[in-house]
């Protein structure tokens, strides 16, 4: 997290736009499967890839290496680039909520990892399905919390 | 298997709130009150227009505000009445409490006399705001 809001005066680096998209495809069904199911590993699993996304970029999550290899040669329209940091930051605020998630199974609090991981499917579902931009709507928000 | 209400409420609030977000994206809504804030040029780095005045707030973690402000720049080069200024929220934190920026992109629509008559949050679309300054008189 820190890391990311270091990064954000350099100059952006630009990604395909989809490649978050997809990603966000594939983290609403694994999210959906944890919440489904109450498997803890399934967040666990996601966590890891968040922080990857956090850390190194969204470019280099495992999910991102298939949207590469499997999609991308597959889709005609010229790509659409985005700055990388908005979608850092939803990874960072999803890997938040997954280490939350598996700390309340750890200390036997169920219902902690269910709401952890229902705030976490909604952010991604949202994203998929209709383009919500995490970072718009609650950068700003903490920000002014944290310097009020 | 276990139960099925959590991801029940998740869908179903998350949908509706997805539906309300992507309508209310864009949107210009006029202040209710004739008594907006008044801004002037040394606020917001750029003399105001002579008509009206656009002033987009942006922050780092936002992909449609390149995409905002790449239009409504573009929107400006055709109309000299109109100004357009863009301002990093971040840097600008008081003046974002004192008007209330909760999101970004988040554009000022202000009047000839720096009066702000509303505002739009998200990528507005170019009727959008052809629409928003047609009401500027």
């Amino acid at each position: 997290m820190t890391q990311v809001l270091s990064n954000k005066t350099t100059t952006p680096v630009l990604i395909d736009a989809r490649g978050p998209r997809f990603s966000a495809v594939l983290t609403t069904l694994v999210l959906a499967t944890a919440l489904i199911s109450g498997q803890s590993w399934i967040l666990l699993a996601q966590g890891i890839v968040f922080a990857i996304g956090a850390f190194r970029g969204p470019q280099f999550t495992p999910y991102a290496f298939i949207f590469r290899t499997l999609v991308k040669p597959r889709i005609k329209d010229a790509a659409k680039t985005e700055d990388v940091r908005p979608p850092q930051f939803a990874q960072s605020v999803g890997l938040i909520f997954a280490v939350v998630g598996v700390a309340g199974t750890l200390v036997g609090i169920p219902a902690i990892f269910t709401i952890a991981t229902s705030f976490a499917l909604a952010a991604a579902f949202l994203n998929a399905a209709f383009n919500f931009c995490l970072g718009c709507e609650i950068y700003l928000l903490l920000l002014r919390i944290r310097k009020a | 298997m276990k139960s099925l209400i959590p991801i029940a409420i998740v869908a179903a609030s998350s949908t509706l709130f997805g539906i309300w977000y992507k309508r209310s994206r864009g949107e210009f809504r006029a202040k209710k009150s004739s008594h907006g804030p008044t801004l002037n040029a040394q606020i917001i780095g750029v003399e105001l227009g002579s008509k009206a005045t656009m002033v987009q707030f942006s922050s780092a973690f936002c992909s449609p505000c390149r995409a905002t402000k790449v239009l409504l720049e573009h929107m400006v080069t055709t109309m000299p009445e109109i100004h357009y200024a863009h301002i990093d929220a971040e840097s600008h934190l008081e003046l974002v409490r004192e008007l209330d920026i909760r999101s970004t992109p988040t554009t000022l629509f202000l009047n000839s006399a720096g009066v702000e008559v509303g505002r739009a949050m998200g990528t507005p679309k170019r009727e959008q705001v052809l629409k928003a300054l047609e009401a500027i008189v």
